[in-house]
Protein backbone atom coordinates (compact mmCIF):
# COMPACT_ATOMS: atom_id res chain seq x y z
CA UNK A 1 0.00 0.00 0.00
CA UNK A 2 1.29 3.47 -0.88
CA UNK A 3 1.54 6.16 1.78
CA UNK A 4 -1.71 7.72 2.96
CA UNK A 5 -2.78 10.95 1.29
CA UNK A 6 -5.18 11.69 4.09
CA UNK A 7 -5.10 10.34 7.60
CA UNK A 8 -6.59 11.10 10.97
CA UNK A 9 -5.10 10.19 14.30
CA UNK A 10 -7.31 9.68 17.38
CA UNK A 11 -9.80 12.26 16.16
CA UNK A 12 -12.44 13.29 18.71
CA UNK A 13 -15.42 15.61 18.27
CA UNK A 14 -18.05 15.90 20.99
CA UNK A 15 -21.40 17.63 20.90
CA UNK A 16 -22.37 17.96 24.54
CA UNK A 17 -22.16 14.44 25.96
CA UNK A 18 -22.25 12.78 22.56
CA UNK A 19 -18.99 11.77 20.91
CA UNK A 20 -19.82 12.06 17.22
CA UNK A 21 -16.24 11.16 16.39
CA UNK A 22 -14.68 8.96 19.04
CA UNK A 23 -10.93 8.47 18.71
CA UNK A 24 -11.05 7.75 15.00
CA UNK A 25 -7.89 6.87 13.11
CA UNK A 26 -8.52 6.60 9.43
CA UNK A 27 -6.19 6.51 6.48
CA UNK A 28 -6.92 6.99 2.82
CA UNK A 29 -4.15 5.83 0.48
CA UNK A 30 -3.13 7.79 -2.57
CA UNK A 31 -5.13 6.71 -5.59
CA UNK A 32 -7.71 4.56 -3.82
CA UNK A 33 -11.46 4.93 -3.61
CA UNK A 34 -12.20 4.62 0.04
CA UNK A 35 -15.81 4.29 1.08
CA UNK A 36 -17.17 5.31 4.44
CA UNK A 37 -20.38 3.63 5.48
CA UNK A 38 -22.35 3.42 8.66
CA UNK A 39 -25.89 3.73 10.00
CA UNK A 40 -27.55 7.12 10.44
CA UNK A 41 -25.96 8.97 13.31
CA UNK A 42 -22.67 7.12 12.97
CA UNK A 43 -20.84 10.43 12.59
CA UNK A 44 -20.15 10.42 8.86
CA UNK A 45 -21.21 14.00 8.21
CA UNK A 46 -19.38 15.20 11.33
CA UNK A 47 -16.24 13.53 10.04
CA UNK A 48 -16.59 15.13 6.61
CA UNK A 49 -17.05 18.47 8.37
CA UNK A 50 -13.77 18.03 10.21
CA UNK A 51 -11.88 16.80 7.18
CA UNK A 52 -13.06 19.75 5.07
CA UNK A 53 -12.41 22.24 7.86
CA UNK A 54 -15.92 23.41 8.70
CA UNK A 55 -15.70 21.76 12.12
CA UNK A 56 -12.69 21.81 14.45
CA UNK A 57 -11.99 18.55 16.27
CA UNK A 58 -11.71 18.61 20.08
CA UNK A 59 -8.55 16.53 19.89
CA UNK A 60 -6.53 14.46 17.47
CA UNK A 61 -4.90 15.45 14.21
CA UNK A 62 -5.66 15.41 10.51
CA UNK A 63 -2.78 14.98 8.06
CA UNK A 64 -3.19 15.79 4.39
CA UNK A 65 -0.29 15.01 2.08
CA UNK A 66 1.97 14.61 5.09
CA UNK A 67 1.14 18.01 6.60
CA UNK A 68 -0.95 18.82 9.63
CA UNK A 69 -4.12 20.56 8.47
CA UNK A 70 -6.13 20.13 11.68
CA UNK A 71 -6.53 23.88 12.26
CA UNK A 72 -6.38 25.03 8.66
CA UNK A 73 -9.46 27.00 7.45
CA UNK A 74 -11.72 25.55 4.77
CA UNK A 75 -10.43 27.62 1.84
CA UNK A 76 -6.77 26.81 2.54
CA UNK A 77 -7.46 23.08 2.57
CA UNK A 78 -9.33 23.49 -0.71
CA UNK A 79 -6.35 25.33 -2.16
CA UNK A 80 -4.12 22.39 -1.21
CA UNK A 81 -6.29 20.08 -3.27
CA UNK A 82 -8.93 18.85 -0.88
CA UNK A 83 -12.23 19.25 -2.72
CA UNK A 84 -15.66 18.26 -1.52
CA UNK A 85 -19.19 17.83 -2.69
CA UNK A 86 -22.15 18.43 -0.44
CA UNK A 87 -24.85 16.03 0.69
CA UNK A 88 -27.45 18.75 0.19
CA UNK A 89 -26.82 20.26 -3.23
CA UNK A 90 -24.74 23.39 -2.81
CA UNK A 91 -24.40 25.29 -6.07
CA UNK A 92 -24.74 28.90 -7.27
CA UNK A 93 -28.39 29.06 -8.31
CA UNK A 94 -28.23 32.38 -10.18
CA UNK A 95 -25.23 31.33 -12.30
CA UNK A 96 -25.43 29.13 -15.39
CA UNK A 97 -24.08 25.59 -15.15
CA UNK A 98 -21.01 26.70 -17.07
CA UNK A 99 -20.42 29.69 -14.80
CA UNK A 100 -20.76 27.46 -11.74
CA UNK A 101 -17.91 25.31 -12.97
CA UNK A 102 -15.93 28.30 -14.27
CA UNK A 103 -16.06 29.74 -10.76
CA UNK A 104 -14.53 26.49 -9.50
CA UNK A 105 -11.80 26.67 -12.16
CA UNK A 106 -11.14 30.29 -11.25
CA UNK A 107 -10.62 29.38 -7.59
CA UNK A 108 -7.46 27.54 -8.61
CA UNK A 109 -6.24 29.90 -11.32
CA UNK A 110 -4.39 32.36 -9.10
CA UNK A 111 -5.92 35.20 -7.10
CA UNK A 112 -9.12 36.83 -8.30
CA UNK A 113 -8.16 40.47 -7.77
CA UNK A 114 -8.73 41.07 -11.47
CA UNK A 115 -11.19 43.85 -11.91
CA UNK A 116 -11.40 44.64 -15.59
CA UNK A 117 -11.54 41.73 -18.01
CA UNK A 118 -14.88 40.02 -18.68
CA UNK A 119 -14.54 36.62 -16.98
CA UNK A 120 -17.41 35.25 -19.06
CA UNK A 121 -15.26 35.59 -22.18
CA UNK A 122 -12.06 34.36 -20.57
CA UNK A 123 -11.33 31.07 -22.31
CA UNK A 124 -8.78 30.12 -19.68
CA UNK A 125 -11.84 29.69 -17.44
CA UNK A 126 -14.59 28.63 -19.82
CA UNK A 127 -12.64 26.02 -21.82
CA UNK A 128 -11.67 23.86 -18.84
CA UNK A 129 -15.14 24.40 -17.35
CA UNK A 130 -16.80 23.18 -20.54
CA UNK A 131 -14.51 20.14 -20.60
CA UNK A 132 -15.51 19.17 -17.06
CA UNK A 133 -19.20 19.64 -17.87
CA UNK A 134 -18.79 17.31 -20.85
CA UNK A 135 -17.06 14.80 -18.64
CA UNK A 136 -19.96 14.59 -16.17
CA UNK A 137 -22.49 14.56 -18.99
CA UNK A 138 -23.82 18.09 -18.61
CA UNK A 139 -22.30 19.53 -21.79
CA UNK A 140 -25.66 20.23 -23.37
CA UNK A 141 -26.86 22.11 -20.29
CA UNK A 142 -23.93 24.54 -20.05
CA UNK A 143 -25.98 27.69 -20.59
CA UNK A 144 -28.90 26.68 -18.40
CA UNK A 145 -29.34 28.54 -15.14
CA UNK A 146 -28.28 26.15 -12.36
CA UNK A 147 -31.54 26.78 -10.55
CA UNK A 148 -33.47 25.33 -13.51
CA UNK A 149 -31.56 22.03 -13.65
CA UNK A 150 -33.24 18.77 -12.65
CA UNK A 151 -32.23 17.23 -9.33
CA UNK A 152 -29.98 14.61 -10.91
CA UNK A 153 -28.31 17.27 -13.03
CA UNK A 154 -27.68 19.42 -9.97
CA UNK A 155 -25.93 16.45 -8.36
CA UNK A 156 -23.77 16.09 -11.47
CA UNK A 157 -23.00 19.79 -11.35
CA UNK A 158 -22.09 19.45 -7.70
CA UNK A 159 -19.51 16.83 -8.66
CA UNK A 160 -18.34 18.83 -11.68
CA UNK A 161 -17.50 21.78 -9.44
CA UNK A 162 -15.44 19.63 -7.10
CA UNK A 163 -13.66 18.07 -10.09
CA UNK A 164 -12.97 21.41 -11.76
CA UNK A 165 -10.71 22.47 -8.92
CA UNK A 166 -8.27 19.75 -10.06
CA UNK A 167 -8.28 18.12 -6.62
CA UNK A 168 -5.90 15.59 -5.16
CA UNK A 169 -8.62 14.25 -2.91
CA UNK A 170 -12.36 14.27 -3.45
CA UNK A 171 -14.60 14.15 -0.40
CA UNK A 172 -17.94 13.02 -1.78
CA UNK A 173 -20.77 13.30 0.71
CA UNK A 174 -23.57 11.08 -0.58
CA UNK A 175 -23.28 12.03 -4.24
CA UNK A 176 -26.30 9.86 -5.07
CA UNK A 177 -28.59 11.33 -2.42
CA UNK A 178 -32.14 11.56 -3.75
CA UNK A 179 -31.25 10.18 -7.17
CA UNK A 180 -33.38 7.75 -9.15
CA UNK A 181 -31.90 4.43 -10.29
CA UNK A 182 -31.03 5.73 -13.74
CA UNK A 183 -29.12 8.78 -12.46
CA UNK A 184 -27.46 6.63 -9.81
CA UNK A 185 -26.20 4.21 -12.42
CA UNK A 186 -24.69 7.10 -14.41
CA UNK A 187 -23.03 8.45 -11.28
CA UNK A 188 -21.51 5.03 -10.52
CA UNK A 189 -20.23 4.90 -14.07
CA UNK A 190 -18.73 8.34 -13.71
CA UNK A 191 -17.05 7.53 -10.40
CA UNK A 192 -15.69 4.37 -11.97
CA UNK A 193 -14.02 6.54 -14.61
CA UNK A 194 -12.60 8.93 -12.04
CA UNK A 195 -11.27 6.12 -9.89
CA UNK A 196 -7.51 5.76 -9.98
CA UNK A 197 -7.01 9.21 -11.40
CA UNK A 198 -7.99 10.96 -8.20
CA UNK A 199 -8.16 9.77 -4.62
CA UNK A 200 -11.75 9.60 -3.37
CA UNK A 201 -13.32 9.35 0.05
CA UNK A 202 -16.91 8.39 -0.60
CA UNK A 203 -19.73 8.56 1.93
CA UNK A 204 -22.72 6.76 0.51
CA UNK A 205 -25.84 4.92 1.62
CA UNK A 206 -26.29 3.04 -1.63
CA UNK A 207 -24.64 -0.30 -0.79
CA UNK A 208 -24.69 -1.57 -4.36
CA UNK A 209 -22.70 1.47 -5.41
CA UNK A 210 -20.28 1.23 -2.50
CA UNK A 211 -19.44 -2.42 -3.03
CA UNK A 212 -19.13 -1.92 -6.76
CA UNK A 213 -16.76 1.02 -6.47
CA UNK A 214 -14.70 0.84 -3.31
CA UNK A 215 -11.13 -0.38 -3.03
CA UNK A 216 -11.45 -0.25 0.73
CA UNK A 217 -14.33 0.33 3.08
CA UNK A 218 -14.44 1.70 6.60
CA UNK A 219 -17.50 1.00 8.69
CA UNK A 220 -18.25 3.78 11.14
CA UNK A 221 -20.47 3.08 14.14
CA UNK A 222 -20.98 5.61 16.93
CA UNK A 223 -17.95 7.59 15.82
CA UNK A 224 -15.64 4.58 15.93
CA UNK A 225 -13.97 2.52 13.24
CA UNK A 226 -15.79 -0.79 13.56
CA UNK A 227 -13.95 -2.42 10.69
CA UNK A 228 -11.78 -1.48 7.73
CA UNK A 229 -10.87 -3.61 4.77
CA UNK A 230 -11.59 -4.66 1.23
CA UNK A 231 -15.23 -5.07 0.19
CA UNK A 232 -14.88 -8.83 0.53
CA UNK A 233 -13.46 -8.56 4.05
CA UNK A 234 -16.21 -6.19 5.11
CA UNK A 235 -18.89 -8.36 3.60
CA UNK A 236 -17.68 -11.33 5.62
CA UNK A 237 -16.93 -9.52 8.86
CA UNK A 238 -19.31 -10.93 11.48
CA UNK A 239 -19.19 -7.80 13.65
CA UNK A 240 -20.18 -5.66 10.69
CA UNK A 241 -22.99 -7.99 9.74
CA UNK A 242 -24.32 -7.91 13.24
CA UNK A 243 -23.91 -4.22 13.96
CA UNK A 244 -24.97 -2.69 10.74
CA UNK A 245 -25.37 -4.47 7.47
CA UNK A 246 -27.64 -7.26 8.64
CA UNK A 247 -29.79 -8.62 5.92
CA UNK A 248 -28.78 -5.95 3.47
CA UNK A 249 -25.68 -7.90 2.49
CA UNK A 250 -27.65 -10.94 1.53
CA UNK A 251 -28.80 -9.13 -1.57
CA UNK A 252 -25.42 -7.72 -2.51
CA UNK B 1 -28.19 39.32 -14.40
CA UNK B 2 -25.69 41.15 -16.60
CA UNK B 3 -23.37 38.27 -17.56
CA UNK B 4 -26.11 36.10 -19.00
CA UNK B 5 -27.58 38.84 -21.20
CA UNK B 6 -27.82 37.56 -24.77
CA UNK B 7 -25.36 39.26 -27.11
CA UNK B 8 -27.31 38.63 -30.26
CA UNK B 9 -29.40 41.73 -31.01
CA UNK B 10 -27.66 45.09 -31.13
CA UNK B 11 -30.66 47.11 -30.02
CA UNK B 12 -32.09 45.24 -27.08
CA UNK B 13 -34.69 46.86 -24.91
CA UNK B 14 -32.27 47.60 -22.05
CA UNK B 15 -29.84 49.23 -24.49
CA UNK B 16 -32.54 51.43 -25.98
CA UNK B 17 -33.61 52.39 -22.47
CA UNK B 18 -30.01 53.27 -21.62
CA UNK B 19 -29.63 55.43 -24.73
CA UNK B 20 -32.86 57.29 -23.98
CA UNK B 21 -31.76 57.87 -20.38
CA UNK B 22 -28.42 59.22 -21.54
CA UNK B 23 -30.09 61.48 -24.11
CA UNK B 24 -32.45 62.86 -21.46
CA UNK B 25 -29.53 63.47 -19.11
CA UNK B 26 -27.52 65.25 -21.80
CA UNK B 27 -30.42 67.44 -22.95
CA UNK B 28 -31.67 68.31 -19.48
CA UNK B 29 -29.82 71.61 -18.86
CA UNK B 30 -30.77 72.94 -22.30
CA UNK B 31 -34.41 72.05 -21.77
CA UNK B 32 -34.40 73.51 -18.26
CA UNK B 33 -33.03 76.84 -19.47
CA UNK B 34 -35.44 76.87 -22.37
CA UNK B 35 -38.29 76.34 -19.89
CA UNK B 36 -36.91 79.17 -17.78
CA UNK B 37 -36.38 76.83 -14.81
CA UNK B 38 -32.59 76.75 -14.25
CA UNK B 39 -33.31 75.44 -10.74
CA UNK B 40 -33.95 72.05 -12.33
CA UNK B 41 -30.27 71.80 -13.25
CA UNK B 42 -29.33 71.97 -9.58
CA UNK B 43 -32.02 69.46 -8.66
CA UNK B 44 -30.79 67.13 -11.41
CA UNK B 45 -27.20 67.53 -10.17
CA UNK B 46 -28.29 66.48 -6.70
CA UNK B 47 -30.06 63.47 -8.22
CA UNK B 48 -26.89 62.42 -10.06
CA UNK B 49 -24.80 62.77 -6.91
CA UNK B 50 -27.17 60.57 -4.92
CA UNK B 51 -27.32 58.20 -7.88
CA UNK B 52 -23.55 57.78 -7.61
CA UNK B 53 -23.87 57.00 -3.91
CA UNK B 54 -26.71 54.54 -4.59
CA UNK B 55 -24.74 52.83 -7.37
CA UNK B 56 -21.81 52.37 -5.00
CA UNK B 57 -24.18 50.80 -2.46
CA UNK B 58 -25.63 48.52 -5.14
CA UNK B 59 -22.15 47.15 -5.81
CA UNK B 60 -22.01 45.61 -2.34
CA UNK B 61 -25.74 45.25 -1.61
CA UNK B 62 -27.01 44.08 -4.96
CA UNK B 63 -24.02 42.07 -6.11
CA UNK B 64 -22.35 41.06 -2.87
CA UNK B 65 -25.40 40.62 -0.65
CA UNK B 66 -23.92 42.99 1.94
CA UNK B 67 -26.83 45.01 3.31
CA UNK B 68 -24.89 47.95 4.67
CA UNK B 69 -27.12 50.22 6.72
CA UNK B 70 -24.34 52.72 7.21
CA UNK B 71 -23.40 53.67 3.71
CA UNK B 72 -24.25 57.35 4.21
CA UNK B 73 -21.36 57.54 6.68
CA UNK B 74 -18.87 57.16 3.81
CA UNK B 75 -20.75 59.75 1.79
CA UNK B 76 -20.54 62.09 4.78
CA UNK B 77 -16.85 61.41 5.35
CA UNK B 78 -16.15 62.28 1.70
CA UNK B 79 -18.15 65.47 2.14
CA UNK B 80 -16.19 66.40 5.25
CA UNK B 81 -12.89 65.81 3.42
CA UNK B 82 -13.91 68.52 0.96
CA UNK B 83 -15.47 70.71 3.64
CA UNK B 84 -12.56 70.56 6.07
CA UNK B 85 -9.98 71.40 3.41
CA UNK B 86 -12.23 74.25 2.30
CA UNK B 87 -12.39 75.58 5.86
CA UNK B 88 -8.60 75.56 6.18
CA UNK B 89 -8.24 77.22 2.84
CA UNK B 90 -10.64 79.99 3.76
CA UNK B 91 -9.03 80.89 7.11
CA UNK B 92 -5.47 80.17 5.94
CA UNK B 93 -4.78 77.65 8.71
CA UNK B 94 -3.06 74.31 8.24
CA UNK B 95 -4.06 70.70 8.83
CA UNK B 96 -1.21 68.37 9.91
CA UNK B 97 1.11 70.98 8.44
CA UNK B 98 -0.68 71.10 5.09
CA UNK B 99 -2.61 74.11 3.87
CA UNK B 100 -6.27 73.77 2.94
CA UNK B 101 -7.26 73.62 -0.69
CA UNK B 102 -10.25 73.78 -2.99
CA UNK B 103 -8.48 72.16 -5.94
CA UNK B 104 -10.89 69.46 -7.14
CA UNK B 105 -8.07 67.34 -8.49
CA UNK B 106 -6.77 67.11 -4.93
CA UNK B 107 -9.86 67.19 -2.75
CA UNK B 108 -12.03 64.80 -4.78
CA UNK B 109 -9.46 61.99 -4.78
CA UNK B 110 -8.96 62.73 -1.08
CA UNK B 111 -12.72 62.38 -0.56
CA UNK B 112 -12.48 58.95 -2.18
CA UNK B 113 -9.47 58.07 -0.06
CA UNK B 114 -11.28 59.19 3.10
CA UNK B 115 -14.32 57.06 2.18
CA UNK B 116 -12.09 54.06 1.51
CA UNK B 117 -10.07 54.51 4.71
CA UNK B 118 -13.26 54.73 6.77
CA UNK B 119 -14.73 51.69 5.02
CA UNK B 120 -11.64 49.56 5.68
CA UNK B 121 -11.93 49.11 9.47
CA UNK B 122 -15.74 49.23 9.41
CA UNK B 123 -15.79 46.48 6.78
CA UNK B 124 -13.04 44.44 8.42
CA UNK B 125 -15.08 44.22 11.61
CA UNK B 126 -18.62 44.10 10.16
CA UNK B 127 -17.79 41.40 7.62
CA UNK B 128 -17.09 38.96 10.41
CA UNK B 129 -20.87 38.71 10.49
CA UNK B 130 -23.62 38.35 7.92
CA UNK B 131 -27.37 38.96 7.77
CA UNK B 132 -29.06 41.01 10.48
CA UNK B 133 -25.93 41.37 12.67
CA UNK B 134 -24.12 42.86 9.66
CA UNK B 135 -26.92 45.37 9.16
CA UNK B 136 -26.84 46.34 12.84
CA UNK B 137 -23.05 46.67 13.06
CA UNK B 138 -22.77 48.85 9.96
CA UNK B 139 -25.60 50.96 11.37
CA UNK B 140 -23.79 51.25 14.71
CA UNK B 141 -20.53 52.33 13.08
CA UNK B 142 -22.33 54.92 10.98
CA UNK B 143 -24.04 56.36 14.05
CA UNK B 144 -20.68 56.50 15.84
CA UNK B 145 -19.27 58.53 12.96
CA UNK B 146 -22.40 60.70 12.98
CA UNK B 147 -21.88 61.59 16.64
CA UNK B 148 -18.16 62.06 16.06
CA UNK B 149 -18.94 64.70 13.43
CA UNK B 150 -21.53 66.29 15.71
CA UNK B 151 -18.76 66.68 18.27
CA UNK B 152 -16.26 68.20 15.85
CA UNK B 153 -16.62 71.73 17.20
CA UNK B 154 -13.66 72.94 15.14
CA UNK B 155 -15.66 72.16 12.02
CA UNK B 156 -19.03 73.50 13.03
CA UNK B 157 -20.25 70.61 15.19
CA UNK B 158 -24.01 70.33 14.71
CA UNK B 159 -24.03 73.23 12.29
CA UNK B 160 -21.52 71.74 9.88
CA UNK B 161 -19.49 73.76 7.41
CA UNK B 162 -20.95 76.19 4.89
CA UNK B 163 -18.98 76.43 1.66
CA UNK B 164 -19.15 79.67 -0.26
CA UNK B 165 -17.40 78.40 -3.33
CA UNK B 166 -17.14 75.14 -5.19
CA UNK B 167 -13.98 73.15 -5.79
CA UNK B 168 -11.95 74.29 -8.77
CA UNK B 169 -11.03 72.23 -11.79
CA UNK B 170 -8.47 73.07 -14.49
CA UNK B 171 -9.69 75.38 -17.27
CA UNK B 172 -11.90 75.29 -19.24
CA UNK B 173 -14.01 73.53 -16.60
CA UNK B 174 -15.56 76.22 -14.46
CA UNK B 175 -17.84 74.31 -12.15
CA UNK B 176 -18.99 77.44 -10.36
CA UNK B 177 -21.32 77.39 -13.32
CA UNK B 178 -24.21 75.07 -12.44
CA UNK B 179 -24.51 73.59 -15.91
CA UNK B 180 -20.79 72.79 -16.19
CA UNK B 181 -20.89 71.23 -12.74
CA UNK B 182 -23.90 69.16 -13.82
CA UNK B 183 -22.01 67.76 -16.81
CA UNK B 184 -18.93 67.01 -14.71
CA UNK B 185 -21.05 65.05 -12.24
CA UNK B 186 -22.81 63.27 -15.11
CA UNK B 187 -19.44 62.32 -16.56
CA UNK B 188 -18.27 60.94 -13.23
CA UNK B 189 -21.49 58.97 -12.79
CA UNK B 190 -21.20 57.45 -16.27
CA UNK B 191 -17.56 56.57 -15.55
CA UNK B 192 -18.56 54.96 -12.25
CA UNK B 193 -21.28 52.95 -14.00
CA UNK B 194 -18.84 51.76 -16.67
CA UNK B 195 -16.31 50.86 -14.01
CA UNK B 196 -18.98 49.06 -11.97
CA UNK B 197 -20.11 47.16 -15.05
CA UNK B 198 -16.59 45.92 -15.75
CA UNK B 199 -16.16 45.12 -12.09
CA UNK B 200 -19.23 42.91 -11.64
CA UNK B 201 -18.38 40.93 -14.78
CA UNK B 202 -14.70 40.50 -13.95
CA UNK B 203 -13.18 37.61 -12.03
CA UNK B 204 -13.41 39.74 -8.92
CA UNK B 205 -17.08 40.46 -9.55
CA UNK B 206 -17.83 36.78 -9.98
CA UNK B 207 -16.30 36.03 -6.60
CA UNK B 208 -18.46 38.72 -5.00
CA UNK B 209 -21.62 37.44 -6.70
CA UNK B 210 -20.72 33.87 -5.88
CA UNK B 211 -20.39 34.83 -2.23
CA UNK B 212 -23.86 36.34 -2.34
CA UNK B 213 -25.30 33.15 -3.84
CA UNK B 214 -23.50 30.63 -1.64
CA UNK B 215 -20.71 31.70 0.67
CA UNK B 216 -20.15 28.25 2.13
CA UNK B 217 -19.53 26.76 -1.28
CA UNK B 218 -17.13 29.58 -2.16
CA UNK B 219 -14.96 28.64 0.83
CA UNK B 220 -15.12 24.96 -0.12
CA UNK B 221 -13.89 25.89 -3.59
CA UNK B 222 -10.88 27.59 -2.03
CA UNK B 223 -11.83 31.27 -1.94
CA UNK B 224 -10.88 33.43 1.05
CA UNK B 225 -14.30 35.04 0.70
CA UNK B 226 -14.05 37.73 3.38
CA UNK B 227 -10.95 39.25 1.78
CA UNK B 228 -12.80 39.78 -1.51
CA UNK B 229 -15.90 41.13 0.20
CA UNK B 230 -13.75 43.58 2.14
CA UNK B 231 -12.14 44.90 -1.03
CA UNK B 232 -15.60 45.36 -2.56
CA UNK B 233 -16.71 47.17 0.60
CA UNK B 234 -13.73 49.51 0.41
CA UNK B 235 -14.29 50.23 -3.31
CA UNK B 236 -17.92 51.06 -2.53
CA UNK B 237 -16.71 53.29 0.32
CA UNK B 238 -14.38 55.15 -2.05
CA UNK B 239 -17.18 55.77 -4.57
CA UNK B 240 -19.48 56.88 -1.76
CA UNK B 241 -16.73 59.24 -0.60
CA UNK B 242 -16.57 60.77 -4.07
CA UNK B 243 -20.35 61.17 -4.03
CA UNK B 244 -19.97 62.96 -0.69
CA UNK B 245 -17.35 65.31 -2.08
CA UNK B 246 -19.67 66.13 -4.95
CA UNK B 247 -22.61 66.54 -2.60
CA UNK B 248 -20.68 69.13 -0.62
CA UNK B 249 -20.20 71.00 -3.89
CA UNK B 250 -23.81 70.58 -4.96
CA UNK B 251 -25.33 71.85 -1.72
CA UNK B 252 -22.41 74.12 -0.71
CA UNK B 253 -22.69 72.61 2.73
CA UNK B 254 -21.42 69.70 4.83
CA UNK B 255 -23.01 68.63 8.10
CA UNK B 256 -23.43 65.61 10.36
CA UNK B 257 -26.92 64.99 8.95
CA UNK B 258 -25.24 63.60 5.83
CA UNK B 259 -24.11 60.66 7.94
CA UNK B 260 -27.41 60.13 9.71
CA UNK B 261 -28.89 56.63 9.59
CA UNK B 262 -31.98 57.89 7.79
CA UNK B 263 -29.72 58.92 4.90
CA UNK B 264 -28.37 55.36 4.78
CA UNK B 265 -31.98 54.22 4.70
CA UNK B 266 -32.67 56.59 1.79
CA UNK B 267 -29.79 55.02 -0.14
CA UNK B 268 -31.19 51.52 0.43
CA UNK B 269 -34.61 52.75 -0.70
CA UNK B 270 -33.04 54.15 -3.88
CA UNK B 271 -31.37 50.82 -4.64
CA UNK B 272 -34.51 48.77 -3.97
CA UNK B 273 -36.80 51.23 -5.75
CA UNK B 274 -34.58 51.36 -8.83
CA UNK B 275 -33.69 47.68 -9.04
CA UNK B 276 -31.32 45.81 -6.79
CA UNK B 277 -28.25 44.34 -8.50
CA UNK B 278 -28.76 46.23 -11.76
CA UNK B 279 -26.26 49.13 -11.30
CA UNK B 280 -28.29 51.47 -13.52
CA UNK B 281 -31.49 50.91 -11.54
CA UNK B 282 -30.30 52.86 -8.49
CA UNK B 283 -29.89 55.90 -10.75
CA UNK B 284 -33.61 55.68 -11.51
CA UNK B 285 -34.25 55.03 -7.83
CA UNK B 286 -32.36 58.18 -6.82
CA UNK B 287 -34.29 60.21 -9.40
CA UNK B 288 -37.63 58.78 -8.30
CA UNK B 289 -37.02 59.33 -4.58
CA UNK B 290 -35.69 62.87 -4.91
CA UNK B 291 -38.43 63.86 -7.38
CA UNK B 292 -41.10 62.48 -5.06
CA UNK B 293 -39.46 64.34 -2.18
CA UNK B 294 -39.40 67.54 -4.24
CA UNK B 295 -42.84 67.57 -5.79
CA UNK B 296 -45.21 65.38 -3.77
CA UNK B 297 -45.16 67.67 -0.70
CA UNK B 298 -45.96 70.65 -2.94
CA UNK B 299 -48.87 68.84 -4.51
CA UNK B 300 -50.13 67.70 -1.13
CA UNK B 301 -49.91 71.22 0.25
CA UNK B 302 -52.13 72.35 -2.59
CA UNK B 303 -54.79 69.97 -1.32
CA UNK B 304 -54.39 70.99 2.29
CA UNK B 305 -51.78 73.30 3.78
CA UNK B 306 -49.33 71.44 6.01
CA UNK B 307 -50.17 68.08 4.52
CA UNK B 308 -46.90 68.16 2.58
CA UNK B 309 -44.73 67.23 5.50
CA UNK B 310 -46.40 63.84 5.55
CA UNK B 311 -45.31 63.09 1.98
CA UNK B 312 -43.84 59.74 2.96
CA UNK B 313 -47.43 58.49 3.17
CA UNK B 314 -47.19 58.45 -0.62
CA UNK B 315 -43.68 56.97 -0.72
CA UNK B 316 -44.63 53.97 1.42
CA UNK B 317 -47.33 52.52 -0.87
CA UNK B 318 -45.19 53.22 -3.96
CA UNK B 319 -42.39 51.16 -2.45
CA UNK B 320 -44.71 48.34 -1.46
CA UNK B 321 -46.23 48.20 -4.94
CA UNK B 322 -42.81 48.09 -6.55
CA UNK B 323 -41.56 45.36 -4.26
CA UNK B 324 -44.73 43.35 -4.92
CA UNK B 325 -45.01 43.80 -8.66
CA UNK B 326 -41.56 44.67 -9.97
CA UNK B 327 -38.85 42.46 -8.60
CA UNK B 328 -36.11 44.35 -10.36
CA UNK B 329 -37.59 47.72 -9.45
CA UNK B 330 -38.03 50.60 -11.86
CA UNK B 331 -35.25 49.34 -14.10
CA UNK B 332 -37.05 46.01 -14.39
CA UNK B 333 -40.17 47.89 -15.53
CA UNK B 334 -38.21 49.97 -18.06
CA UNK B 335 -35.90 47.29 -19.42
CA UNK B 336 -38.27 44.35 -19.25
CA UNK B 337 -37.61 41.02 -17.66
CA UNK B 338 -34.70 39.12 -19.11
CA UNK B 339 -34.80 35.35 -19.55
Amino acid sequence: MSRPLLSTDSLVKRFGGLAATDGLSLSVAEGELHALIGPNGAGKTTLIGQLSGELTPDSGTILFDGRDVTRLPVHKRAQRGLARSFQITSIFPSFTALDNVALAVQAHAGHSFRFWRDAGRDRRLTDPARAVLERVGLGARADTCADALAHGEKRQLELAMALATGPRLLLLDEPMAGMGPEDSARMVELLQELKGGVTILLVEHDMDAVFALADRITVLVRGKDLASGTPAEIRNDPAVREAYLGDELEVV
Amino acid sequence: MPPTAPRTALLTRPRIALLILLAVALALPTVAHWMGEPFYVRLATRILVFALAAVSLDLILGFGGMVSFGHAAFVGIGGYAVGILFAHQSDGSTLFGFPGTVNGLIVWPLAMLAGALAALPVGAISLRTTGVPFIMITLAFAQMLFYLMTGLKAYGGDDGIALWSRSTLPAPLNIADHTTFYYVVLGLLVAALALGWRLVNSRFGRVIRGAKDNERRMAALGYPVTRYKLVAFVIAGALAGLAGGLLANATMFVGPQYLHWSRSGDLIVMVVLGGIGTLIGPVLGAAALLLLEEFVPELMDLAHAGLGEHWKIVLGPVLILLVLYARKGLWGVVAGRRP
